[in-house]
């Protein structure tokens, strides 16, 4: 087993080249452990994970309620509130099954987005492996979330739905739907770290700074889009029950 | 010119278009749809949330066509393959 760790790959900035070229994440290997290289885009997706695992734990550590919560509980209380009222709006039901799947998806994106602010660190979502990875999850979801609340028969009736001529179409948006999302947030952040590396190379220090700025308010709206779309394709297939959730509500 | 300055030249110039025609057509429907929206916001305030992030959705699917076009606009720049093919001849 040998062992190899190069941090001087995360380091350079491969942006500021002389020549401005599409820098491909996934080739770029930091540590090699027995042949096998460990690259940019894990490295920096283990950081995000660690980093959402550690504060999570940290801030529901010791969990308080009355008047002794501390701020950062109330952050993380009033997030889980506004996504548990996006999912019940989008999706119609008024359980907390799409919650969880949502939660994870926008706090791993989100995490991921708004570190770009940092110089060195390449987001993990810039790289298209991730991106897909990310969208197979929703891909997995959308049949079990389907036949776990409509059964079987309901999953594979939407497939004839309106006519059965309408068969060919319906599978092929089954599986584009889902690579659009990842190409959205792949195409969104890749945009924003190219754009960003170009004006470095013309104005430095200043130009890239608002394009980061704008960065930020974009992956912010990339990451509710991936945790919305994710809930809304989830919950594409309900059952009859529309007059039973309408009385619910009311 | 030879097969360089031939792809070359194709190659950038293709991109500039598809860049410039792909983000045109989302442009002008997210431009509706935004306007769309806000107009729906002012007539009911009340359904402001709801709309909102319907908004957000759907500005989403329309800039889709737009990045694909600048998906193509890379893939002709950065990883023509038609290079490799001038190259190896």
């Amino acid at each position: 087993m040998e062992w190899k760790v190069d941090f001087s790959n995360l380091l350079d900035f491969p942006l500021i080249d002389e020549e401005i070229r599409m820098t491909n994440f996934d080739d770029i290997d930091i540590i090699s452990i027995g042949g096998i290289g460990i690259n940019v885009t894990i490295f920096n997706s283990w950081i995000v994970i660690a980093l959402i695992t550690l504060s999570a734990w940290l801030i529901t550590r010791n969990l308080k309620y009355d008047r002794e919560v501390s701020k950062i509980q109330i952050f993380l209380e009033s997030l889980v509130m506004w996504l548990k009222n996006e999912a019940k709006e989008t999706s119609g039901s008024n359980n907390l099954q799409y919650l969880g799947m949502a939660m994870g998806l926008f706090c791993f994106i989100v995490v991921a987005n708004l570190l770009t602010f940092i110089p060195w660190f390449r987001p993990p979502t810039a790289s298209l492996s991730t991106t897909m990875a990310l969208a197979f999850i929703v891909f997995l979801a959308i049949p079990y979330f389907a036949i776990k609340n409509a059964g079987i028969k309901a999953y594979f009736r939407k497939f004839i739905e309106p006519i059965p001529l309408m068969l060919p179409m319906n599978i092929f948006s089954e599986f584009f739907s889902v690579l659009a999302m990842g190409l959205r947030l792949f195409g969104n952040m890749l945009s924003g770290v190219m754009f960003a590396g170009i004006l470095s190379a013309f104005i430095p220090f200043f130009a890239p700074l608002t394009m980061q700025t704008l960065g930020l308010l974009t992956g912010s709206i990339q990451a509710y889009i991936f945790a919305l779309l994710a809930i809304v394709y989830s919950s594409g297939v309900k059952e009859n029950k529309i007059t039973e959730i309408n009385l619910e509500e009311k | 010119m030879d097969s360089y300055a031939i792809i070359g030249a194709v190659s950038i110039f293709g991109a500039c278009i598809c860049m410039g025609i792909g983000s045109l057509g989302s442009a002008l429907g997210e431009g509706n749809a935004a306007a769309a929206a806000i107009s729906a916001m002012a007539q009911q305030p009340d359904e402001a949330s709801r709309l909102r992030s319907t908004m957000f959705v759907s500005l989403a699917m329309i800039e889709t066509s737009s990045l694909y076009a600048l998906l193509i606009a890379f893939l002709t720049l950065y990883a023509n393959p038609f290079w490799n093919y001038a190259i190896n001849q």
